[in-house]
């Protein structure tokens, strides 16, 4: 757990005092990744680096696991915050063995010991030991060497990391890749984690929380998907954008929304019984055929279902696409748009009909934190705290 | 293909060349006029070396810590004026200081050594200390973020870092200290000047040629020997020669 009480910092300048970080008080629950987030100036790299003393505080103070870090030594406190900063500075003296095992050495582990430590973290980054641990830095490619960044800030295994845009340097492709193993490896290692990232995407992808900065002050600080549905300020939102709804998207899972009434025809049935049930649940164009397993084999459209006689078997169509319970509501549009659908079967993890979403369902989820949000703004004495 | 056998050509023509050159100096006792000066060469060459071994060695001594003083962030107020300074030092000529420090010291082989000393400082001083500021700033904060005090930073960071640059400044200082013990000579510390100078005064150009000749190749020896004491002790992931 980190506790920032009134963070401070004041630089002095020609020009006069700045203050890049002002009375910055907040909290990241242990095992939570926290992104700072904002416009470069806004105070968020500052005090980010107040945490382990890169930039000395001016007043307030820091804890970690409760305790206050202000009487800590600052070698001490340092090596046991792991610390990840966007141009990697890996050390090109020293293989990428020594490089990771930097910090237990200066903690002072025995050879075999931190050695072990070594091959236990490639492996963690999946990257294979025999292959790297003799090579040195300016061999390896940005990711790669990303990936040693932050297997070396790992290595001593702190409880607190902090990441100053970690993956900002990185091309896309291999960004989103790196990000996706990261949150796989964090989801074992449960750190405490300070993120400091220019980018909303990224912000939303990664944080259990974000606070967003505004010139030295935290202006919010909440999870994503508080952010995005009730943003505190007009600069809240402009910095989110205009499409934050559908950055949302991301955010919720298939079985937030989905519904599992869903009417459906198995293959001995006839076409009429199809119409029937069409009619009867009010579907506008097709009902799902499924096998015996409850398994999606097929779509009876209404169209065949009225002009054609004879069974279901003989009269399907594909199914177009189906989702899982674990899909973000993103796939999910983009699957309907791609399939002209307004909705789509859900399947299990067994493959068997779980239930249906549709857009009316996704478009209502989204919307109903906004109605929740407005009202609570038009009768602040009713606000629901969140 | 017309460029290879081009180079074959010039290369056989260059060992007929050597051939022909070899034959006229036996024939005309060049060689054995060169080897009449043999034991003076052996015995000034030794001493030619000790000049630059005392002086370099005093140089690098004096230099690196000097280098890693100034680069050190409180001196950085006074690091650039003060280099500034030894920049003025070394626009003047080393026959003057030499000069200068005789006029202190009089003669023999302490104000040559201290000369020579004077001279060969600062390019070491220099690149130790561009070197060290050239440590990526990224490395810094890593290195400090991790946890390293500011001697294991030094240590394990900005030396390895700056070794190539560092050994760059030593081989260009102490080849031109190589060089410049001649001029030792003058204030009477021996070294190969003393074949040299007195050949050109005699008029003897074999006298001169078989001083000018050993200075010469004791500068590229040392050069080399530097060159492969870097190869061999600049981390290879920093070693340029061995990327």
């Amino acid at each position: 757990m980190i506790e920032l009480d009134n963070l401070t910092k004041v630089f002095d300048t020609p020009k006069g005092a700045v203050v890049a970080a002002d009375h910055i008080s907040m909290s990241v629950p242990s095992g939570e990744i926290c992104i700072l987030l904002g416009p470069s100036g806004c105070g968020k790299t500052t005090t980010l680096k107040m945490i382990n003393r890169i930039v000395k505080p001016t007043s307030g103070k820091v804890f970690i696991n409760g305790e206050d870090t202000t009487g800590m030594n600052t070698q001490d406190l340092r090596r046991n915050i792991g610390y990840v900063i966007q141009q990697i500075g890996l050390f090109p003296n020293m293989t990428i063995e020594q490089n990771i095992t930097v910090v237990p050495q200066l903690l002072g582990w025995d050879k075999a010991r931190y050695r072990e430590r070594a091959r236990e973290l490639m492996a963690m980054i999946s990257m294979e030991p025999d292959a790297f641990l003799k090579r040195f830095p300016s061999e390896l490619s940005g990711g790669q060497q990303q990936r040693i960044g932050v297997a070396r800030a790992l290595a001593a295994d702190p409880p607190v990391m902090l990441m100053d845009e970690p993956f900002g340097a990185i091309d896309p492709i291999n960004r989103a890749v790196i990000q996706d193993e990261f949150l796989k490896m964090q989801q074992e290692l449960k750190k405490t984690i300070m993120f400091v990232s220019h980018d909303i995407d990224e912000a939303i992808k990664m944080g259990d929380q974000v606070a967003i900065f505004r010139e030295g002050k935290l202006v919010q600080h909440s999870s994503p998907d508080d952010l995005l549905a009730a943003p505190k300020n007009a600069f809240v939102e402009s910095f989110l954008g205009e499409d934050r709804t559908l950055k949302r998207l991301n955010l919720v899972k298939v079985h937030e929304v989905v519904s599992d009434e869903i009417a459906t025809v198995s293959p001995g049935d006839t076409l009429e019984t199809a119409l029937g049930r069409i009619d009867d649940y009010g579907y506008q164009n097709a009902i799902l055929m499924v096998n015996d397993q409850r398994q999606p084999v097929g779509l009876i459209t209404r169209a065949k279902a009225r002009t054609t006689k004879g069974y279901c078997r003989d009269h399907f169509e594909n199914v177009p696409a189906t989702v899982t319970l674990e899909d973000d509501l993103r796939k999910v549009a983009s699957l309907m748009f791609a399939q002209d659908a307004t909705w789509l079967p859900c399947v299990d993890d067994e493959g068997r009909v779980y239930g249906q979403i549709t857009q009316r369902a996704m478009t209502h989820h989204l919307g109903s934190r906004f109605r929740a949000h407005e009202a609570a703004s038009r009768n602040p004495d009713s606000a629901v705290k969140e | 293909m017309p460029i290879q056998s081009l180079k074959g050509a010039l290369q056989a023509l260059l060992l007929v060349a050597i051939f022909f050159a070899g034959v006229w100096s036996q024939s005309s006792g060049v060689i054995d006029d060169f080897l009449f000066y043999l034991p003076d060469v052996q015995y000034l060459a030794v001493q030619h070396l000790w000049l630059t071994a005392i002086s370099g060695g005093l140089a690098i001594l004096v230099a690196i810590p000097l280098g890693i003083v100034l680069s050190r962030p409180s001196m950085t107020r006074w690091a650039e004026s003060l280099m500034q300074v030894l920049n003025v030092g070394t626009t003047i000529p080393t026959l003057a200081v030499l000069a200068l420090s005789m006029s202190f010291l009089g003669i023999g082989t302490v104000p040559a050594v201290f000369g020579l000393f004077v001279a060969t400082l600062l390019p070491i001083t220099r690149n130790t200390y561009t070197g060290l500021k050239g440590v990526d700033p990224a490395l810094m904060e890593a290195a400090a973020g991790i946890g390293m005090s500011s001697t294991q930073r030094l240590l394990r960071v900005e030396l390895p870092n700056a070794l190539y640059v560092i050994f760059a400044g030593m081989r260009t200082a102490l080849t031109i200290n190589v060089g410049t013990v001649p001029l030792a000579f003058l204030i009477g510390a021996g070294g190969l000047g003393e074949l040299i100078f007195t050949g050109i005064d005699l008029y003897d150009p074999v006298m001169m040629l078989a001083g000018a000749i050993p200075t010469a190749l004791l500068a590229i020896v040392v050069d080399a020997l530097i060159a492969t004491v870097a190869f061999l002790l600049v981390p290879r992931g920093v070693n340029p020669s061995r990327a």
